[in-house]
């Protein structure tokens, strides 16, 4: 089934997240990934949620999730037009024979060494969800000791903003 | 004006119109109510045997009147007695405000005497919530919640109200005339705009071309104020006219293009018709699966038009090919003068014809008292004027079929979440909202005995509702299940444990009237209707056996039906 991304403008409370999970649960929706942080305006926080079905699973989502009162505008993002990031820390086991070897593709991914012990590396990447995946997947032969993903956030390409888009728009 | 926080909340409640709250107190509404000590001349306050009742009283006040029902209750235990009720007014989209007294900021999240999170319980079953723990805020919280609770798509609003709150003191400033909109959230306005006339064109020509239309009338239609328009547009078109279970009363049930109830247990004609019509007509309706049943055979040859003020209930539950979302009244009076005249004769007339072979009918023979002829006198008896509130099962269906609802609100039942127990408390809600009308709470033993401590505040406040109990000591809708789905293995479904009725009513101070033959019935009827000053239950006694039809089997499509009078036969 294809993904889908929403980007939610939300009130800033306490609460506003556990409501947003638990209509995705009692309405059997599948969240993929699930982001959140707090916008421009301090009392707004914006939600990156990448979820699972069709055209028609989507639309029942975003209408499901309008109707939530915390909820101030929902933007479908479409890949063609938006900007997709994830960023991951990965902590890699690193003996010194292997180390090179690492720090190669390190530089391959653009992506960037944040700390250094006697016998693990730990490793930012950034990207979009594959790039983070094939990172990721290459690392896996030196040992991968932990990992941690922000799940995938998302914005608009061009001078659009959500903060003018329709609450009911789809586009 | 310094006031405290218990003392703005009452004072918010006044601004609000508010003249009756239904609750019950404790530990943390002790403010509260004593500021409905001070203030109780303004505000009536129902004190019911149970929260349950108080939550339920609450939404059968707000079904009868239109206005937003409010009921209070404690933290802990009392807010979640609650929940049922609240459950039930989400479920069937009733304006309640909830306000649950909290224990102090300072005690929160400690596991506190009587501390429970009912914002996080209620969650999924209020429209949305709010907890105050700023007196600042409170004044402005509970204006939120009511306009919440009204706009749009009504529902259900808690306010969780933390004990200190309510005791400090601020400056109340009232609200000003023409401040709602303040306080009303601006996307429902949006998505609710007006239809332009190449819409409204269109839908009339789609209408206009239909040659065998048929209008599904939801709830919706009665909380939108739309049945005048929508009896204009059957009118003119010729359109027949179903309802569902939350639609009765928005249509006439006396009505010649009325056609009975549609889905699980909808008459032969509506079910039949809705299978092969070329259009569906669905108004501020669901399309739960009572009314679809087989959803991929439901209105198979039909295209459909869904009017909802809720876009989330497009598609949700079939395809839908002409979505509108907005004000019912609205969009029908737009409609209306593009419609053509009788727009589908053949299909008026094969419907009629339909009306007159597949009569809703039961077996009056053995002279047996029988459910349906209960149904049948009262709706004699008073006219066809009074309320009628049901408690969930055999009696509900019955009580839905046999009196013929001519008035919205009129018909007050629990069809969304089936909260057996919900009748009584409902109907006392009812009769103070509504004292110029007779109410009767249509009930079943089952569901009668689980919440009939109300009858202690029907009495206490001389609410002179009348509890018909259609009494076959049996949880006679699950014995119906079990006797045609379950190869008549009766588990736990008898209830026939001795109890005697009249006598319990009388023990509360009511009066209780036995009937058990056909012709004690108009008697006791009318005794009961001259009785003004407190209320009375009339026991009907009938056969443990007695079924609803028709009724569409478990996964059938909805015109597979079981008419009732092979398996009557068959019995």
């Amino acid at each position: 089934m294809a993904k889908h991304t929403l980007s939610v403008l939300v009130e800033n409370h306490p609460g506003v997240l556990s409501r947003v999970a638990g209509l995705f649960t009692r309405r059997a929706f599948n969240i993929e990934s699930l982001a959140v942080g707090v916008t421009e305006k301090p009392n707004v926080s914006r939600m990156t949620i990448v979820v699972e079905g069709d055209e028609h699973d989507v639309e029942q989502i975003r209408r499901q999730l309008n109707k939530l009162i915390d909820v101030i505008r929902i933007k479908h993002l479409r890949e063609e037009n938006s900007v997709f990031r994830e960023l991951a820390l990965i902590k890699v086991n690193a003996p010194p024979a292997d180390r090179a070897e690492i720090i190669q593709l390190v530089e391959i991914f653009r992506a960037k060494i944040v700390d250094v012990a006697a016998d693990t590396l730990t490793i930012e990447a950034s990207g979009a969800s594959d790039k983070v995946a094939a990172l990721e997947e290459l690392l896996k032969q030196f040992g991968i000791k932990e990992i941690v993903r922000t799940g995938m956030i998302a914005i608009e390409r061009g001078n659009k903003l959500i903060s003018s888009a329709n609450g009911t728009e789809n586009n | 004006m310094k006031l405290t926080g218990a003392e703005i909340l009452v004072e918010c409640l006044k601004e609000q119109g508010v003249d009756t709250v239904f609750g019950y107190p404790g530990g943390q509404v002790l403010f509260i109510y004593d500021a409905l000590y001070k203030y109780q001349k303004d505000i009536r306050h129902i004190l019911t045997s149970h929260e349950q009742g108080a939550a339920h009283a609450a939404d059968g006040y707000a079904r009868a009147t239109g206005k937003v029902g409010v009921c209070i209750a404690t933290s802990g235990p009392g807010a979640t007695n609650l929940v049922t009720g609240i459950a039930t007014a989400y479920l069937d989209s009733v304006p309640i405000v909830a306000i649950t007294g909290q224990v102090p900021t300072n005690l929160l999240g400690k596991d506190s005497f009587q501390e429970v999170d009912i914002i996080g319980i209620t969650m999924p079953i209020t429209k949305h919530s709010f907890m105050v723990k700023d007196i600042r805020v409170l004044a402005d919280t509970v204006r939120r919640a009511f306009a919440i609770a009204k706009q749009g798509r009504p529902g259900p609003v808690l306010i969780d109200i933390c004990k200190d709150v309510t005791a400090a003191t601020w400056d109340y400033e009232p609200m000003k005339p023409g401040d709602l909109r303040r306080y009303q959230p601006e996307k429902f306005t949006e998505t609710a705009r007006d239809l332009s006339d190449a819409e409204v064109s269109e839908l009339a020509e789609v209408i206009n071309r239909a040659q065998k239309p048929i209008l599904i009338s939801g709830g919706g239609v009665s909380i939108a104020d739309a049945c005048d328009e929508l009896r204009a547009i059957a009118e003119k078109t010729g359109m027949p006219v179903t309802t569902t279970l939350m639609g009765l009363g928005s249509f006439p049930g006396t009505h010649e293009l009325f056609t009975g109830l549609i889905g699980m247990h909808g008459t032969k004609t509506t079910n039949l018709a809705t299978s092969q019509a070329d259009l569906i007509l669905a108004v501020g309706t669901r399309f739960s699966d009572r009314v679809v049943s087989k959803v991929d055979r439901f209105a198979p040859r039909a295209k459909i038009i869904h009017i909802d003020i809720d876009a989330a209930e497009i598609g949700k539950n079939v395809r839908i090919d002409y979505p509108v979302i907005g004000d019912i009244k609205k969009i029908l009076a737009q409609l209306l003068p593009k419609l053509n005249s009788n727009t589908c004769p053949d299909w008026t007339r094969q419907i009629k014809k339909w009306k007159e072979t597949y009569r809703l009918r039961y077996d009056n023979s053995d002279g047996k008292l029988k459910p349906q002829y209960v149904i049948e006198r009262l709706f004699e008896l008073t006219g066809g004027d009074a309320l009628i509130t049901t408690e969930v099962g055999q009696h509900q269906i019955w009580a839905a079929q046999y009196f013929k609802y001519t008035s919205p609100r009129q018909f007050i039942s629990s069809g969304g979440l089936g909260t057996m127990g919900y009748g009584l408390g409902a109907s006392i809600g009812a009769k103070l909202g509504r004292p110029d009308k007779r109410v009767i709470n249509v009930a079943g033993d089952g569901s009668f005995r689980m919440n009939c401590n109300e009858l202690a505040t029907a009495v206490e406040y001389r609410v002179p509702v009348i509890i018909a109990l259609i009494n076959n000591h049996v949880l006679g809708m699950v014995r119906q299940w079990q006797n045609l789905f379950y190869g008549g293995r009766y588990s736990q479904s008898t209830i026939d444990r001795g109890t005697n009725f009249v006598a319990l009513a009388e023990a509360y101070g009511a009066v209780g009237i036995n009937v058990k033959r056909p012709e004690e019935v108009d008697p006791a009827i009318k005794r009961a209707l001259e009785v003004v000053d407190r209320p009375v239950v009339i026991n009907f006694d009938i056969d443990m056996d007695d079924k609803v039809f028709p009724i569409v089997p478990p996964g059938a499509p909805i015109d597979e039906l079981i008419d009732g009078t092979e398996a009557q036969a068959a019995k």
